[in-house]
């Protein structure tokens, strides 16, 4: 059989070796000279080891306001996961039964995943660049006060940005809820109901538990994919930007390791989210039995 | 039974939030993209028109042959040939990373456990990933100095980074994963025993390699295709920032178009991109049903 410890398996671990080394090398090599001394340089050798880069980091000292970068990042993600863990699951009990636009739904599903992100990007920004044109022509025909002295645009992180955000986090949710669901015991449920439960009581005490892992994986996917989401949101974030934009900026202007500290502050925050959301599903398993 | 006729519309309703972002974030964007492609535009406005000048602008001389190559195609040529190397490699070492996870480890757990290891930089930011290429490739990075100590060259080697090269090799780090996936679910899906029985009939690994797994793969390799190319062909951060920015591509025309206002410009080259891409999309898809594959 294939799974015979022969000479093959053994240069097929060498190479799936080489493979996770080249997924994981650079990372590290940036993470390494993130903790450089003052005098380091954007390439090796080190130049002695200190946490000098996350002060300067932290100071702001030639970075632009990355801590609110942070922080609007941090909360558009968090935002963009709770939405995409509840219209996703919501989504997918619906799709386990056809229903009237279910096919062109799924088809805009897949489309969405495929589309490319700055025609999307593009797409959302004239739209709200219109509705922006829309507002204002009602402040000034109707003589609305409010809308003539205030209004400056829709476009915005939280609308705009959100939006097509959620136009990328979304499919993997529902995806993932199919894929759930393509392997569901349809039977639990089934005997909840000829017990006499409501379909609500069904969903909370029988189908709820048993999908709990997986919807720890959806909300997984919802963070971390709008928390390093650039190409979607390139257009579309308004006055204030994330994080990956403010980076994608600094790669052409940034000429010292800090934005190497940087690039180890954000990859920690995620590996942090990964680990937490693996633990929660590896509880969540055993919790189940 | 009377409970159950109630239940499929309430179950059905359950979609509408979901529905309403997808009305809102994509179908009335790509009309509008489509719509406006057709308008006009001055240096602060776009302008409600029907007009064809933005189309004809992206193929100004492109049909004069005997000028050089037109902007567009030359564009859209170069995109092509980092969406076919990018291909090219993605799907020879993700298939081979998902054989070896399908076929070469014996325990599921480790199965979990390798398959997360591929996938958790996925969920780290891109932007980092790339730039993550510069202490290796630059100047003085480490693959220079390698070289140069080794008296392999004796000059820094350039093309490493800001490069084809290093274009072609971020996108091949960043998205191998898109053809792991697939091909890792289509291999899980193939019964073991097809293989025994093939085994047992005196196919050695090579034949059992491309006479049963590769076919039986296909769904995996063309979902995996797709989103390598669809992904390479809108592309304009990862060859901006790996090409030093001096490398072009459409998604870069759409992106500097649009920060100069020119948006019904963009739009139309939107729209070219988009409909290019789908018609890739509808060649491929013609050889699967990829809702059977989740």
């Amino acid at each position: 059989m294939l799974n015979k410890k022969n000479k093959t398996y053994y240069v097929c671990v060498f190479f799936f070796c080489l493979f996770v080394l080249f997924l994981y090398g650079p990372t590290f090599t940036i993470i390494l000279l993130s903790f450089q001394g003052p005098d380091g340089g954007l390439t090796f050798p080190l130049n002695g080891v200190s946490t000098y880069w996350f002060e300067e980091l932290w100071r702001g000292g030639s970075v632009v306001d990355i801590g609110s970068a942070f922080k609007r990042s941090i909360i558009l993600g968090a935002i963009v996961m709770v939405l995409t863990v509840l219209l996703s699951v919501s989504a997918g009990l619906a799709f386990r039964k056809k229903f009237w636009g279910s096919d062109t739904l799924f088809f805009a599903t897949v489309a969405s995943l495929i589309v490319p992100s700055i025609v999307l990007s593009l797409g959302v920004a004239l739209q709200f660049r219109l509705l922006d044109d829309f507002t204002k022509w009602l402040g000034s025909t109707f003589d609305i006060n409010y809308i003539n002295e205030f209004f400056q645009t829709t476009l915005g992180m939280f609308t705009s940005g959100l939006g097509a955000q959620l136009t990328w986090t979304l499919p993997f949710g529902l995806l993932i809820m199919f894929a759930v669901f393509n392997r569901f015991d349809k039977s639990y449920e089934e005997a909840a109901r000829d017990l006499g439960a409501t379909p609500w009581k069904t969903f909370k005490e029988v189908v709820f538990p048993l999908i709990a892992p997986s919807i720890i994986g959806i909300a997984l996917f919802g963070f971390t994919l709008s928390y390093d989401e650039l190409a979607r949101s390139s257009q579309v974030m308004g006055a204030g930007n994330t994080l990956p934009l403010e980076l994608k900026g600094l790669t052409t202007t940034v000429t010292t390791p800090v934005i190497y500290a940087l690039g180890t502050v954000t990859t920690f925050v995620s590996f942090s989210v990964i680990g937490v959301s693996i633990a929660c599903y590896i509880w969540l398993k055993r919790k189940r039995g | 039974m009377m409970k159950f006729l109630k239940l499929k519309p309430t179950v059905g309703l359950l979609s509408i939030p979901y529905s309403l972002i997808f009305i809102f974030f994509f179908f009335i964007p790509l009309t509008l993209t489509f719509i406006i492609s057709f308008w006009d535009y001055n240096e602060y406005s776009i302008i409600p028109d029907f007009i064809f000048e933005n189309y004809a602008y992206i193929f100004k001389d492109c049909l004069n042959f005997e000028k050089d190559i037109c902007v567009t195609f030359k564009t859209y040529l170069s995109t092509f040939i980092f969406c076919f190397i990018t291909w090219f490699f993605t799907l020879i070492i993700g298939f081979f990373v998902a054989y070896f996870l399908a076929f070469y480890v014996n325990s599921i757990t480790w199965q979990i456990v390798l398959f997360l290891l591929c996938t958790i930089p996925f969920w780290t930011s891109n932007v980092i990933r790339m730039i993550s290429w510069i202490p290796l490739l630059g100047r003085n990075g480490l693959v220079n100095d390698f070289l140069l100590s080794t008296g392999l060259a004796d000059a820094p080697q350039e093309w490493l980074l800001y490069s084809g090269f290093s274009i072609v090799l971020a996108f091949v780090h960043l998205y191998t994963l898109f053809m792991i996936v697939p091909i890792f679910n289509s291999m899980m899906r193939i019964d073991k025993s097809i293989i025994e029985a093939a085994y047992d009939n005196g196919a050695n690994g090579l034949q059992i390699l491309w006479n049963v797994i590769i076919p039986l793969c296909k769904p995996g390799i063309v979902i995996g295709s797709i989103f390598v190319i669809t992904v390479v062909m809108g592309d304009f951060i990862t060859i901006g920032i790996m090409g030093g920015q001096q490398i072009p591509s459409i998604g870069k025309i759409i992106y500097v178009e649009m920060s100069y206002l020119q948006l019904p410009a963009a739009a139309a080259n939107a729209v070219i991109l988009l409909a290019l891409t789908l018609l890739i999309i509808w060649i491929m898809t013609k050889m699967i049903d990829i809702r059977k594959e989740l």
